[in-house]
């Protein structure tokens, strides 16, 4: 163990977890970084390229080495930060990217051939031959390469979403973050105060610092408990805000219950979207380290970080207790951490400063203007080699702590274009010009990282955003603090001819960034992509800047000028999971039910999803042991009796008002404006380029009132068509309209019995050929005064009519037909059947109307009217549109019994099977139990002069070709006959 | 983004659908001369400025008003937010 005195961890309350199946135990207030710390265990993973030893390198959500898998089963997940993940008692964790033991890992030999790994050495390596990479390289270096492994399993847990209305979001809970909180608070205005660690403090947690001569976390704890006290403030911790959006919006994940062994009743994580009038991003700083050689070894940390586990948590990245630590600077930070861990008791080998006349801040020894110029220990440091004024020598450690300076968390200030600025005095950039609007940075993150001047800083933003509110912000009494001395000198890198990490995630050396400058990859965006810098899952928080300086001076140009890093969304990693919020599975897209549904789920209907709907497909009989059989049965039915089908999710739109004909003539190709009260016409909409858009009826039932019906597929489309053409089009008509798809109920009654069988539900309505004929409508009463609407259209092509009633009516009204019927053999049909019908019938649908085919192709070209303008008509006479010879036709499989498969091609007989040959294609094809035959839907070149011609139908992705011959595609009644006696 | 709706206030984009330039709603006269050429300007070319940028927005999830919305492309600021059919009545005059 290496536990030292102090620290905000509860003794009173340990934790056991295991690590790689091997039992430690912890206590509340741990991460799992600073539980594995303290039990002396350093070596927590592999790096991504080399398979090098790596521990913890940072104390917070930066930390690019300590990636393992949390928890088991289904809740495993991969590429969880050590240094982020709260101690709960039973947790389990595994290290990652390594073939064999951890501290064996075999693929370890990489390290020897990093030679062969140098930057862009994809591009170079793998190019030849050719079909090597797919079958190959690729596939080898993903399992040689990447971090954890997904389970594979549906995740159990689940997700939400939230949205949060405020005045003042303050993103980070440090110093400037709880000022700023506590001047808007008291002010009355509406605060969220985010911050991603489980507990509110940021950087005060980790520093020795006093606050009105108190440890910092009593202050920290007063303004808590005040916050915690202000309805008008609401605390979200274990939140982290990962991005800006426009308008104000800031996206944000409450991790709920992360830190318990499973959720229980929670949800896992929350998905937050806040939209705030201001924002305060006091995010803090990350610190950076000093590249020299052999620098990635366990034990090797951020000064600042190796302060805070000594500090916050109580413990040493030592081996064992009492082995000694150095620093290693190039300021006074460095200092301020030897400070901290002498005072924790920690056995102090020096500070290495890399300032000429560095002097000591207590009573340890300074190497003044001196480097570390390399490290020892396979698993894990155990010596560091020192250069002071030309002078090399090695000696004993169990830790180094490196201090290069800290650089501002800007990352939101850097969405929406902000571009950071280069401080030179703090040798660091800090948020500059443009930027999310209404967002204002403050202390550490705006380069104010001193902890009175944090303090101040969080005042004078919270009153910056309040003024701009035209809230009155009270005067906060800030604690007594000082700043921390914080001098230092511009030195990036240890030069030298050994690898020396920048990126330690990503496996990217100094070396790296030479060669990409040699290779002449030197703007800021090419280095990146050649060497993959700051391209790992923690975007670079400790490594860009160190490589832009690195680039700088191989350059000689100044860092400014060499480039800025900006960052994407998000801050840190967030889960699909919670992303989807929740709409996973049957959420992911909710279906819409008819108003029959379940009518149709208790006959042991078979469903399927059509657009957004489920509608009965087939209704299956006993006995009936194949689709086709139930569909054959119900086919004949409708043919030979009456059958019953819910086609309820066929768009509806009410159009009213006087100039509603005028509108309507306006919307369909075809001539609408004659269209008399109780009459229907079939309608066709083109798209404004003159292609088929959607077709359906239109039904007048009185001189100012129109219902027309749409596609189901393309309800929404055309109904949003409609609107525009309403309010962007011809605004001066009177007209209104209104989507009714899901007001009205809609059954279809089909086949020679069906007048039969509504003669026996209508309340005295003459339903004779003469009173009643084809096309007709009507409002009218049934069963007794229920309000229902008749259309006497066919889309089988028997006598047929659809019954609409208010949707709450459409089950019973299914029960009542059948009820009635059964006498009369009636069947229920599902849209299996619906489209052999129509298929027979020569009816087009969905397949036909694919977007491409112009009226002229549907056999439609005369039903455009030239006699007026309607949306597509002039574009539709184009030359190259107008001179489309295919034509819609039927097709009859020579051999009855092999299927003329949809998608198809046609060519001539005989002829070349080419690009230039191809005559058409199939559309729809099914078997006809009337013809006994398959049959086919299809466009063909001067289809309408080619019947009884023999075509070839090509299937080359089956390997299959058969003939078929050109008919009708009218296969059933085509004089339409039954339609209309 | 939230958008301005004139009769309801700040409304979140998720509610609107988008489609593009306004200048979809000057279609041209079908009976001049040349209507072809100017159906072909109409339907198939479209500015793509970056900067302010006038385009319509349908509220599907509202109350169904298509707005014509001023906004810079390249900092998504809002400039305005009208009725379609105020606009185009407004023109007509």
């Amino acid at each position: 163990m290496t536990r030292l005195t102090g620290g905000l961890i509860d003794r009173t309350r340990p934790l056991h977890f295991t690590f790689n199946g091997t039992g430690y135990k912890g206590f509340e207030g741990d991460t799992l970084a600073s539980a594995l710390l303290a039990n002396g265990v350093r070596l927590m993973g592999r790096s991504f390229k080399y398979h090098r030893p790596r521990g913890v390198l940072a104390a917070g959500s930066e930390e690019p080495n300590a990636l393992v898998s949390l928890r088991d089963g289904a809740r495993a997940e991969p590429n969880t930060r050590a240094t982020v993940a709260e101690l709960y008692d039973g947790l389990s964790a595994r290290s990652q990217n390594h073939v064999g033991p951890l501290h064996r890992d075999l693929l370890a030999l990489n390290d020897l051939l990093s030679p062969f790994f140098a930057a862009g050495f994809y591009y170079k390596t793998f190019m030849w031959p050719k079909a090597f990479w797919e079958k190959l390289y690729e596939p080898a270096i993903r399992k040689a390469a990447g971090l954890g492994e997904l389970s594979m399993l549906p995740d159990p847990d689940a997700y939400d979403r939230g949205f949060l209305q405020c005045d003042l979001l303050v993103i980070g809970g440090g110093a400037a973050g709880l000022v700023a909180a506590l001047t808007a608070g008291r002010a009355g205005a509406q605060v969220v105060l985010a911050d991603e660690d489980f507990r509110l403090g940021g950087r005060l947690l980790m520093e020795s610092d006093l606050l009105d001569g108190a440890p910092a976390s009593d202050w920290v704890e007063s303004v808590r408990a005040e916050l915690a006290s202000l309805s008008n403030v609401r605390i979200m911790t274990r939140t982290t805000v990962f991005g800006v959006f426009d308008h104000g919006i800031y996206g944000a994940v409450e991790r709920v219950a992360d830190h318990l062994p499973v959720p229980g009743d929670k949800v896992r994580q929350t998905l937050w979207r806040i939209t705030a009038k201001r924002a305060v991003l006091a995010a803090g700083a990350t610190e950076r380290h000093i590249p020299f050689a052999d620098n990635d070894r366990p034990g090797i940390l951020l000064a600042g970080a190796l302060r805070a586990y000594a500090n916050r948590w109580a413990t040493l990245p030592v081996a064992k207790a009492g082995d000694a630590v150095a620093i290693f600077t190039n300021g006074d930070d460095g200092h301020r951490t030897a400070r901290d861990l002498l005072a924790k008791g920690a056995k102090l080998l020096g500070v290495i400063d890399s300032r000429a006349g560095a002097r000591a801040l207590g009573d340890y020894r300074v190497f003044s203007g001196a480097q570390v110029t390399g490290s020892k220990g396979r698993l894990g440091l155990t010596q560091i080699e020192i250069t002071e004024g030309g002078k090399v020598s090695w000696h004993e450690v169990g830790a180094l702590g490196v201090a290069g300076g800290w650089n501002p968390n800007l990352h939101l200030a850097s969405h929406h274009r902000g571009r950071p600025e280069w401080d030179a005095s703090l040798l660091a950039f800090v948020p500059g010009q443009g930027g999310p609007q209404g967002l204002i940075p403050a202390g550490a993150a705006a380069g104010k990282g001193g902890t009175a001047q944090a303090l101040a800083d969080g005042a004078r933003a919270a009153q910056a955003a309040l003024a701009e509110l035209a809230l009155t912000a009270p005067q906060i009494a800030l604690p007594e603090a000082l700043d921390a001395p914080a001098a230092q000198e511009a030195f990036w890198h240890v030069p030298g001819k050994k690898r020396a990490w920048v990126d330690f995630q990503n496996d990217v050396t100094v070396k790296d960034i030479k060669l990409a400058h040699q290779e002449n990859m030197r703007p800021v965006e090419h280095l990146k992509r050649w060497t993959t810098l700051g391209m790992a899952t923690d975007q670079g928080k400790t490594s860009n800047v160190s490589a832009l300086a690195v680039m700088a001076e191989l350059t000689g140009n100044s860092i400014p000028e060499t480039g800025t890093t900006i960052f994407r969304p998000p801050y840190t990693p967030v889960s699909l999971g919670v992303l989807g919020g929740g709409d996973s599975g049957p959420h992911f897209r909710p279906h819409r039910l008819t108003p029959t549904h379940g009518w149709a789920e208790a006959q042991g209907a078979e469903f399927v999803e059509v657009g957004p709907w489920m509608r009965a497909q087939y209704f299956p009989q006993k006995g009936e042991t194949h689709w086709r059989q139930s569909v054959d049965r119900e086919v004949l039915a409708v043919r030979a009796g009456v059958g019953l089908c819910d086609v309820t999710t066929l768009g509806k739109v009410d159009v009213q008002g006087a100039d509603a004909r005028e509108f309507l003539n306006r919307l369909y190709a075809n001539m609408m404006g004659t269209l008399k009260v109780g009459m229907v016409r079939y309608g066709l909409m083109l798209r404004e380029d003159g292609h088929a858009y959607d077709d359906g009826t239109c039904a007048r039932l009185a001189e100012d009132h129109y219902v027309v019906t749409t596609t189901t597929a393309n309800a929404g489309l055309v109904f949003q068509r409609m609107e525009f053409a309403r309010q962007c089009l011809w605004p001066e008509l009177d007209v209104q309209l209104i989507s009714t798809t899901d007001a009205w109920a809609q059954i279809a009654v089909a086949g020679p019995k069906s007048r039969e069988l509504l003669g026996r539900i209508v309340d005295d309505f003459d339903l004779s050929n003469e009173a009643f004929p084809f096309m007709a409508c009507a409002p009218l009463t049934i069963c007794g005064g229920l309000r229902a609407r008749l259309f006497r259209i066919s889309f089988s092509g028997e006598l047929a009519y659809e019954i609409a009633v208010p949707a709450r009516y459409g089950h019973a009204l299914m029960e009542r037909l059948m009820k009635q019927g059964a006498d009369l053999g009636v069947t229920p049909y599902g849209t299996e059947t619906l489209g052999v019908l129509r298929i027979e019938k020569g009816h087009a649908a969905g397949a036909e109307l694919n977007g491409q085919t112009t009226a002229q192709m549907l056999g439609l070209g005369r039903m455009v009217s030239a006699k007026k303008d309607s949306i597509g008509a002039v574009m539709s006479r184009r030359e190259g549109l107008a001179a489309d010879r295919r034509r819609l036709v039927g097709l009859k499989s020579v051999t009855p019994q092999e299927q003329v498969a949809a998608g198809s091609h046609l060519f001539t007989e005989g002829a070349a099977q080419t690009m230039q040959t191809d005559q058409g294609w199939v559309t729809s094809s099914c078997w006809s139990p009337h013809l006994k035959s398959y049959i086919a839907l299809a466009y063909l070149e001067d289809g309408d002069s080619r019947q009884g011609e023999i075509v070839i139908a090509a299937n080359p992705l089956e390997g299959r070709e058969l003939r078929a011959e050109v008919v009708s595609a009218h296969f059933v009644d085509p004089e339409g006959g039954r339609l209309r006696d | 983004m939230l958008i301005p709706h004139p009769l309801l206030g700040l409304r979140d984009a998720q509610e609107f659908t988008y489609l593009g330039d306004a200048a979809l709603m000057n279609r041209p006269d079908p009976d001049a001369p040349g209507a072809e050429a100017a159906f072909c300007d109409y339907v198939f070319l479209r500015d793509n400025p970056a900067g302010v940028h006038r385009e319509l927005w349908y509220h599907e999830q509202g109350d169904r008003s298509w707005l014509v919305v001023t906004r810079n492309t390249l900092t998504h600021e809002i400039l305005g937010a009208e009725l379609a059919s105020d606009v185009k009545a407004g023109a007509a005059q």
